[in-house]
């Protein structure tokens, strides 16, 4: 249950930036999750009521955007998405790959008033 | 509530406790801002400032990841008694509570540090920066970071270690590389230990080893039984070497 700490920072910033730009009412908060982050949406979810209440992000909406993963193969170099950490080349088979994306953790824009 | 401009009513709650008209309403107020900030950003400065000093003083340091129980401190004990008079160790503890471990380790007469994380399920890397407090860095060479028993979250975590050590141990399934990928992912070596029991237990060493290899291609692999003393010498000898490594590269930093 890291998304608790996880949460934690996410409230960190937001409350950070609103109090930069002298934001009075926080809509909602937009996170890009990669799937590969290792993190579970809905504790994040639920972590973030939690979290927010008595803050200035009481009652905002914590959006996720997942973003898909994709790796390039060690050996032929293809491009291709991964479901899971298991895929395998669809060109040559091979496990061997680099991550390109997929382990992304961001805290993407925020709607205020 | 405010159907007719769109926001959902659960964006409203500080909203309408002041009176407004609809003109002055979020429609023309309400901003999107962009932040694109990393949320563990923070951790990884501060594993990044844990990992500058150890390349200062020449630290090498591991991180040992594994599900509850399958013999992190065991290692621990066996490899500081073995090797603490050719290497000098210290030794960060991470359990959510008690300082059995602690205890454990400091029998050996290896210097120790317990921190107790509470609810917290895995260390980050502002608990292990301030752990290092408590050592004189100038007479370690090699740290070893016990990290909470668990096979998920510590994954996500940088502590500024070389590198992280998964240990598996022969009860748990040979399959464990496959149902935590992440946390074989992030490791550059996996211990299997417990070998000891192969002959009571199902376990198809030959299938885990390919389960890892599937997951993190390259991973190097020891088996081992900390209870019989089977494979350690491997692992001393590996260790061995990285340690020197690590103590070379700032010597001939000058
Ligand atoms: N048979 C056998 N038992 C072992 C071996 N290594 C450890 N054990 C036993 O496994 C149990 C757990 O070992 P620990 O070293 O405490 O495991 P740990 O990973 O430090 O556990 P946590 O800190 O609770 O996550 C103990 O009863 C050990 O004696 C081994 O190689 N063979
Ligand atoms: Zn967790
Ligand atoms: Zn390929
Ligand atoms: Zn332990
Ligand atoms: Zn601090």
């Amino acid at each position: 249950m890291h998304e608790l700490g996880i949460t934690q920072s996410i409230v960190e910033i937001a409350l950070r930036t609103a109090t930069g730009q002298a934001a009075t009412i926080i809509h909602s908060v937009t996170l890009e999750v990669g799937a590969l982050a290792g993190v579970v949406p809905d504790a994040l979810l639920f972590c973030y009521e939690a979290c927010s209440k008595e803050t200035l992000l009481e009652g905002s909406r914590l959006i996720i955007e997942e973003i898909p993963a994709r790796a390039r193969c060690r050996d032929c170099a293809t491009d291709y998405p991964l479901v899971d950490l298991l895929t395998c080349c669809p060109a040559c088979g091979s496990a061997a790959s680099d991550l390109l994306c997929g382990e992304d953790l961001r805290i993407k824009e925020m709607e205020i008033d | 509530m405010c159907i007719d401009c769109g926001c959902a009513p659960t964006d409203h709650h500080h909203h309408h406790d002041a009176p407004h008209s609809h003109e002055e309403h979020t429609v023309q107020r309400r901003k999107t801002i962009s932040i694109e900030e990393d949320i563990l950003a923070k951790n990884n400065r501060l594993a990044a400032a844990n990992r500058t000093l150890f390349a200062d003083k020449g630290i090498f340091t591991l991180n040992l990841v594994s599900s509850p129980g399958s013999g992190k401190t065991s290692l621990l004990e066996m490899t500081l008694s073995a090797l603490k008079n050719e290497i000098s160790f210290a030794v960060l503890e991470g359990d959510q509570q008690t300082a059995n471990d602690a205890d454990r380790i400091a029998a050996t007469g290896v210097p120790v540090h317990q921190i107790n994380t509470g609810a917290g399920c895995h260390l980050d890397a502002h608990m292990v920066g301030h752990g290092l407090e408590h050592f004189n860095l100038d007479a370690v060479q090699m740290l070893m970071i016990e990290n909470v028993g668990n096979l998920v979250c510590p994954a996500a975590f940088d502590l500024g270690e070389d590198f992280k050590v998964s240990l598996l141990s022969v009860t748990e399934g040979e399959d464990k590389p496959l149902k935590y990928p992440q946390m074989f992912r992030a490791s550059e070596i996996m211990l299997i230990n417990k070998i000891d029991l192969l002959p009571y237990v199902r376990f198809d060493i030959a299938r885990c080893r390919e389960y890892a290899e599937r997951v993190h291609p390259g991973i190097k692999i020891f088996e081992v039984s900390c209870y019989s003393g089977e494979g350690l010498d491997e692992w001393y000898a590996w260790l061995g070497e990285q340690v020197s490594a690590k103590g070379l590269m700032v010597r001939s930093k000058g």
